[in-house]
Formats: structure tokens, sequence, C-alpha cells
């Protein structure tokens, strides 16, 4: 891995940055609209339902579901020692929905069932970046 | 204001050649199809005065050309780009903001002379940079598969139907002498080729290769006045909308919001029923994007689309002919494909296709851009 490329971090943006902080302390912090309580994903600082900007953030469960991914076999070369591995999107139990990995479980689509329960997996891949990834329910396998 | 058959494509052309062009730059190739169609036309140069181009800014192609416009729109969405410069080419024509719109493509996709675009996931701050390439998402063929598990499972489809769509335009492409790949394919074939991202073999992925195209719209009304040459194609009817630079926030992983808009905005404008179209157009950067066209522009009922195509309907002799130049799986793919499905539209109503369907009155293209990201609509005929 030592000479691989390195592989991408996010860079917060001053609207994003309370998500990455949040990440960083173990927290997956999202935001939800005072007015409409509707609950939405990726960071903005107005409600991308009903436009109020009376919003706020909190503290998500982390516990998820697997909406959809793929088995990725043909990678970039910063991630191309990792393959086969899960690129997926979760739907949080409060709705919104996010890009991710699965991790503790074997990247095998007969084992990988839509719908399955998930939870949040903190991955810390620089000192200020950690990635919110998913692993099965319980402890997974 | 009616827009229909106001504006009239009158001149089409491709690069001289498509597939792989080590010799050419990808502002030679727009160039390169914008003297091709400008030929096809008999319009000169200097008559241009609308500049509408994707990969390349309309500065840069202008400048090239040798022409400063009076009209020039660069929206750049993806591959669908040239489906919403036809659209804005008529708007413009009939405000009166040009009177000859060239729109050109030209891509080094293969080759990479002269700028191509860059696959490797970037990080930083853009939204994509932020929330999907940390998790190794590698270009489109990681990207665009995403929602093609939940399909399956909302809908049965199967890797076998799946397959199939690969197949069906391999049996257009072998008719095509142009297309990079035509010899006959089966189902086993795309099974068994590599995984790229399951469920997507690379059979089931589009081509990456060099090539160009370009359009040129006039008034209706001149292009009856220019008399000789071929037969004009009349833009009926458009449609164009956008929904996620990120394809993880689709609002629906089996539907695409931006396909229901534009073709909704494309039969409704045309004033056209599905029963009405002759021949159809639906970009397949992957083999599941004519499985959702063909649902979300309403030609079959969600869900059905897997065993219309394997069943064999959409290929040649049957009820739909669906991407008869063999497609971006077969024929081409330069990276941005919508040009050369428009191409192919107009070369069927013309009657002068490779694969040419008997007695094409109209032609859909419907494009896509990014990953699900942005869509544009047309509905062409020949009938003045």
């Amino acid at each position: 891995m030592a000479e691989a490329p390195r592989k991408p971090l996010p860079v917060p943006t001053p609207e994003t940055a309370p998500y990455w902080e949040g990440l960083k302390r173990r927290e997956l912090r999202i935001q939800r609209c005072r007015d409409c309580s509707q609950a939405y994903f990726y960071p903005r600082p107005f409600c991308p339902r009903c436009f109020s900007a009376n919003v706020e953030w909190f503290t998500a469960s982390g516990r998820a579901r697997l909406h959809t991914f793929e088995v990725i076999h043909r990678a970039a070369p910063a991630f191309a020692a990792d393959v086969p591995y899960v690129l997926a999107v979760v739907e949080l139990e409060e709705g919104p929905r996010m890009m991710t990995n699965l991790v503790g479980v074997a990247p095998d689509p007969a084992q990988l069932g839509l719908d399955m329960p998930l939870e949040i997996s903190y991955e810390d891949v620089s000192g200020d970046i950690t990635l919110p990834k998913f692993r099965p329910a319980g402890g997974g396998s | 204001m009616d827009a229909r058959k106001q504006v009239a494509i009158v001149g089409a052309a491709e690069t001289d050649i498509v597939g792989e062009i080590p010799d050419k730059s990808a502002i030679q190739l727009h160039a390169e199809s914008a003297r091709n169609a400008l030929a096809d036309a008999g319009i000169k140069k200097d008559e241009v005065d609308g500049i509408l181009c994707a990969g390349q800014s309309p500065v840069a192609v202008a400048n090239y050309l040798g022409i400063v416009p009076s009209f020039l729109d660069g929206t750049a969405v993806g591959g669908c780009s040239f489906m919403i410069h036809v659209r804005h080419a008529v708007a413009a024509i009939l405000a009166g903001y040009c009177e000859v719109a060239l729109v050109t493509h030209g891509e080094s996709g293969r080759s990479r002379i002269g700028g191509g675009a860059n696959r490797q996931p970037a990080g930083g701050s853009d939204l994509p940079g932020q929330f999907e390439a940390p998790f190794g998402p590698f270009g489109p063929p990681t990207l665009f598969p995403m929602g093609v598990a939940r399909y399956m499972k909302t809908y049965g489809l199967t890797e076998e139907q799946l397959a199939s769509v690969a197949v069906a335009q391999r049996k257009w492409a072998a008719m095509n002498p142009r297309a990079m790949y035509r010899d006959p394919l089966t189902v086993e074939d795309v099974l068994n080729s590599r995984l790229i991202a399951w469920p997507v073999h690379i059979l089931e992925c589009c081509l990456v290769t060099d090539g160009g195209g370009a359009l040129v719209l006039v008034s209706a009304e001149r292009a009856r006045s220019m008399g000789t040459g071929k037969k004009p194609v009349y833009v009926l009817g458009s449609g164009e909308s956008c929904e996620t630079p990120m394809v993880s926030q689709m609002a629906d992983f089996t539907s695409s919001a931006a396909f229901r808009v534009a073709g909704a905005s494309a039969f409704k404008s045309a004033g056209i029923e599905h029963k009405d179209v002759d021949h159809l157009m639906i970009y397949d950067a992957f083999a599941h994007l004519p499985i959702y066209g063909l649902e979300d522009l309403g030609f079959v009922k969600r869900g059905e689309a897997g065993a219309f195509i394997a069943d064999g309907r959409t290929s040649p002799g049957a009820e739909l002919p669906l991407n008869t130049n063999g497609g971006g799986l077969s024929y081409t793919h330069t990276g941005m494909y919508g040009m050369f499905a428009i191409q192919e539209s107009v070369r069927q109503l013309r009657g002068e296709a490779a694969a040419q369907v008997s007695d094409v009155k109209i032609s859909v293209a419907h494009g896509v851009g990014g990953m699900f990201a942005a869509s544009g609509t047309l509905v062409l005929t020949n009938e003045a």
C-alpha cells in the first residue's frame, strides 16, 4: 500500500465542516429542517425541500439499511489493492442516503441482501478526516 | 409558442472515421466534424453565427474555426449536451439570435490528444469530491450502474436480461461497417466477460473511442428555400432536465427524474404519442441505460423493459428499432456519445443509415449526461 497513489480525501467547506468535524468525534452529524421536519444530506444551510433556513444539526443513530451496491473489480490505482470491495449507497434510519463502503462482510453479492440492516463504522483516513463506513448490524460477520 | 418544425437540421456529419484517431486532437475533431457538416449542408463557414458545443469551450471552437458568433451556448452537462444544444438552437433561431447554428462535438477519448477527461477520482471540496470520491469509485463504469442492484430487486431484472441489451445492439452493429465491434455476441459471452463492477461486465460497458460529429440548423423557411441537397430533418419536439451531480443522491435508483422530465416535455411539445415513433435512440453508456430509458420515456411500463429487449422487440426487424448504429456499446463512444445518437436519427430520417429501417418518419433521440445527472430528448421528423 505504501507505494500506491494516495486515496482522494475530502476537503470540507464552511457548509460541510460540521459534518466532517462530527465524524472525527465519531458522531454522524446531519441536518434537519425545524419547519418541515425533513432530515437531509448532503449538508446545506437551508432545507432543500421547503427552502427554510431554519435548520439544525443533529446526531443520527448510525443505523441504516443497504439501499443498493456494486462490487468493484476494476479500481483506480489508489484502490487497486482493495478489490474486490463494496461501493454502496445506504439509507439512514432518518431517511437520507449516502455513498459509502461496506466493511466486515464478504464482497459477495450472494451474501449482500438489499435492505439488510447496517451500522456505522468510523474509519480514520488522515489526521483530519474520518470516513463513515457501514457494517452489518450487530457486529457483522 | 409552437416551435414544431420551425427549425431544421440541414447538415449532419461525423468525423471521417470514428474509433482510433491518434493523429488528431480533440478540437480538430470538432473542426473536422464542423467542416463535414457544413459541406453536407452546402453552407459556407462565414454564414455560421451560432456556436454550440461541449467538451471544448465555444470560445475555443469559434476561434479555431475562424468565426465570431452572435450566439454561443457552452452547456456542458455530459453526453446529452448536444440534444440540449439542438433544443437551444431552435430557441435561438426563433428568437433571431442567430440564423445558422453549428453544434459540434469532438473528443479524443481513446488517444487522449489535446485534452481528454481525467478519469482519476479526484478528492477535493466539490460535492462528489467530498461525498463520493473517498469511497473508491472509478469513473462512470463504477458509478453509473449503482442503481442496477436496486432495480433487480424491485423488478426482478435478471443478469441475462441485462446482458441481452448488449446482444441486441450487436445485431444492429453487425450491419454497420463503421461500428467498432461487429461480431455476433451471445448472452453467455457477455456474462463470461470480465466483471468491472458487479453486476456489470465489460461487454455491458461502452467503448472508449475518438471521434466527433456536428449539426447545422437553420429556420425551416430557409431549409425549404435551400432547395437542393438532402431532405431537411425538422425538430418536432424537445426536452431537457437535470437531477443530481452525484448518482448517490438519485431520488429513485430505478428511474431517472431527468429522463422523465425531458422525455415528457419532448413528447408533449411534439404533440405525438409513443405509437407514432418509428425509430428510437437511447444513449447506452451502459447496458441498463436503454432499460431505464424505455421506461422513463414511457415506451413500456416500469419493470418491463428488460424482458422487452431480451425478447427481441428492439432488434432488427422488430417493432421498435432501438440504437440502430450499434450504440455506445458496439458502434462508438468518445465520452459524450449523444451527438452520435442524433447523427443516427438524422441518417435514418434521411434514409441513408447503414442499417436502414424502412419508412422512418419520426425518430426520438434520448440522451443522458453524467451519471443520470442530466438529460436531453429530441423528437425529429422528415415530414414538413
